[in-house]
């Protein structure tokens, strides 16, 4: 606890750190971070503690991305309509997906829920109205009526940052909740949970839904960070990257997936940016080092913490 | 005779070449235990899943208090009434005992979607749960992690469980499975606690706990029943004898 608080401070201080030091590049790469801190939070909530294995997560990224980019395409900038589409179309999508995926377990539902963002993504491809396999560029970066200007770097990252506050705030309630404990118990034990009287279906399908709305507002964040949009957004390596910040930080804890997120990304930056052999062949250091986690920290790196314990 | 609770009438379960239940007619009245014995892979587990809403079977009728539920999964009888324990301990590893109990409590409050307050701090699921921890003897046991908890305790932790859904019909499966003396001897004493107020399917090898426990026995060989009847009934049997009792009758 003293150390997220902590932890969370010092991220609040990242832009006037920047700006003294004139480093403004950090402030962008840790609003980067953050974002996808925010997917992983979100996908945390339905493999951490709902043991649902979903292999495509980053679809709710490209849904959000899409909305914000398709409406700006159109004229239409005003950022909380923007925002309102994104998470209701990433809602509606992870309903559809979840409604036929959770039919399935194990094995079958990480194919059938990779099997759907690839759909999505060919989509993507195929709609040449939006630069099709280029992607676009954003018209117009989210327009909060002069309330929150997303144009300034520094305005950005605090709404990242809050967002970010919030879901971690939001999944540790609902984790706690009466909700909460019964996705958690179907993941324990689906026959008991049964067998006490609980129909674990429509509790997952909910999840499944809260899960993908929040990877949706990712999504919305992401299209304005990045200013431009692609189908890639959406391409099974990203579902892959979300579920590795998971597993790196720690399945089912509240701070795993920020944590995972942060070193994922970071060590990403550094290693890929070193001279020579490393810099060249960055992910093959970063695979030996997600290797040696998943060995010997079997709760990811939330796990090696001082005072670690899983959220229940 | 009172209408039974529990009227089973030519339940069949094939797995294959095997019928495992292989037509199974029987009826549980309000209030008895009613032990069901056989040897080993005499089909017993396979009728308690059956009961449970665990396996359908292929054919045949259960009727629970009047009503038929050969259709209803699991969840759907647990709500009306019928409450199974295993025979391998299932509980929530990763959860304290408190909380288990707690998870059944609340499967009977309404639903779930509530997603706001801490369940941990509801006392609406919490008292409830504490009463009964206390009642199967495991109030000071309440916080303990049930991965944690001695194998005997986990076994009072299922009853503990099955009681917290307020059932009309517990069914037992084996409850003192690979219990030592002293504790199998605490968990027959606590089911004759709940004998007259519950109504018990007691399917299990230990036959001091059998005919300490039961009012009437069925006899399951081969997936069928071969005798039901009193404890002396079962004991004088001579069919029972020669198909399963034999040593363990006259010791």
């Amino acid at each position: 606890m003293v150390l997220l608080v902590v932890g969370l401070a010092l991220l609040a201080l990242v832009p006037a750190g920047a700006a003294y030091f004139d480093q403004p590049f950090y402030v962008d790469l840790l609003r980067r971070v953050m974002i996808f801190a925010i997917a992983a939070l979100s996908l945390n909530l339905i493999l951490g503690y709902g043991g649902m294995v979903s292999f495509g997560h980053a679809a709710y990224l490209g849904i959000g991305g899409y909305s914000v980019a398709i409406l700006a395409y159109y004229g239409v900038h005003n950022g909380f309509l923007q925002l309102a589409v994104a998470i209701g179309a990433s809602a509606l999508v992870a309903l559809l997906i979840g409604a036929i995926s959770i039919r399935t377990s194990g094995i079958y539902f990480i194919m059938i829920t990779l099997a759907f963002t690839q759909m999505l993504y060919f989509l993507g491809i195929s709609l040449e109205e939006f630069g099709g396999d280029d992607g676009m560029a954003l018209a117009a970066r989210s327009d909060f009526a002069g309330l929150i200007d997303l144009g300034d770097s520094t305005a950005f990252y605090y709404v990242v940052f809050v967002v970010m506050v919030v879901f971690l705030y939001l999944i540790h309630r609902i984790v706690n909740s009466r909700f909460g404990m019964v996705i958690r118990a179907s993941k324990s034990n689906e026959a008991r949970t049964r067998a006490i009287g609980y129909s674990p279906y429509p509790y997952r399908l909910v999840a499944f839904v809260i899960a993908g709305a929040m990877c949706g507002v990712a999504g919305f964040l992401l299209v304005n960070h990045t200013a431009y949009l692609t189908p890639d957004f959406m391409h099974w390596t990203r579902s892959g990257e979300i579920m590795f910040m998971v597993i790196l930080g720690g399945i089912g804890t509240a701070v795993g997936p920020v944590l995972g997120a942060f070193v994922l990304l970071l060590l990403e930056d550094i290693i890929s940016g070193m001279a020579g052999f490393v810099g060249q062949h960055w992910q093959l250091f970063i695979g030996i080092f997600l290797v040696l986690v998943v060995l010997f920290a079997k709760r990811g790196l939330a796990g090696l913490l001082p005072g670690a314990r899983r959220d229940g | 005779m009172a209408e039974p609770l529990l009227d089973v009438q030519g339940l069949v379960k094939g797995f294959g070449a095997l019928r495992a239940t292989d037509g199974v007619t029987l009826d549980v009245r309000p209030g008895e235990t009613h032990a069901i014995i056989g040897p080993n892979g005499a089909g017993k587990t396979t009728l308690i899943a059956q009961l449970s809403g665990d396996l359908r079977p292929d054919a045949g009728r259960i009727r629970f208090a009047g009503e038929d539920i050969t259709a209803l999964g699991a969840a759907a009888r647990s709500h009306k009434g019928l409450a199974r324990s295993f025979q391998i301990t299932s509980v929530y590893r990763e959860f304290s005992a408190l909380d288990n109990v707690a998870l059944a409590v609340q499967a009977h409050a309404g639903h779930s979607f509530r997603f706001w307050r801490e369940a941990r701090r509801d006392d609406a699921l919490r008292a409830p749960a504490r009463a009964i921890l206390d009642e199967v003897g495991l109030g000071s046991r309440a916080q303990v992690l049930s991965a944690n908890l001695a194998h005997g305790e986990q076994r009072q932790l299922e009853v503990a469980m099955v009681l917290a859904t307020k059932p009309r019909l517990l069914l037992l499966d084996e409850p003192v499975a690979g219990m030592g003396p002293d504790e199998s001897q605490r968990m027959v004493r606590f089911l004759g606690t709940l004998k007259g107020r519950q109504t018990i399917v007691l399917v299990e090898h230990d036959m001091d706990a059998v005919f300490t426990l039961a009012d009437r026995i069925s006899v399951l060989v081969y997936g069928r029943i071969i005798a039901t009847g009193t404890p002396q009934e079962i004991r004088a049997n001579r069919e029972v004898r020669a198909a399963y009792l034999g040593e363990e009758m006259d010791a």
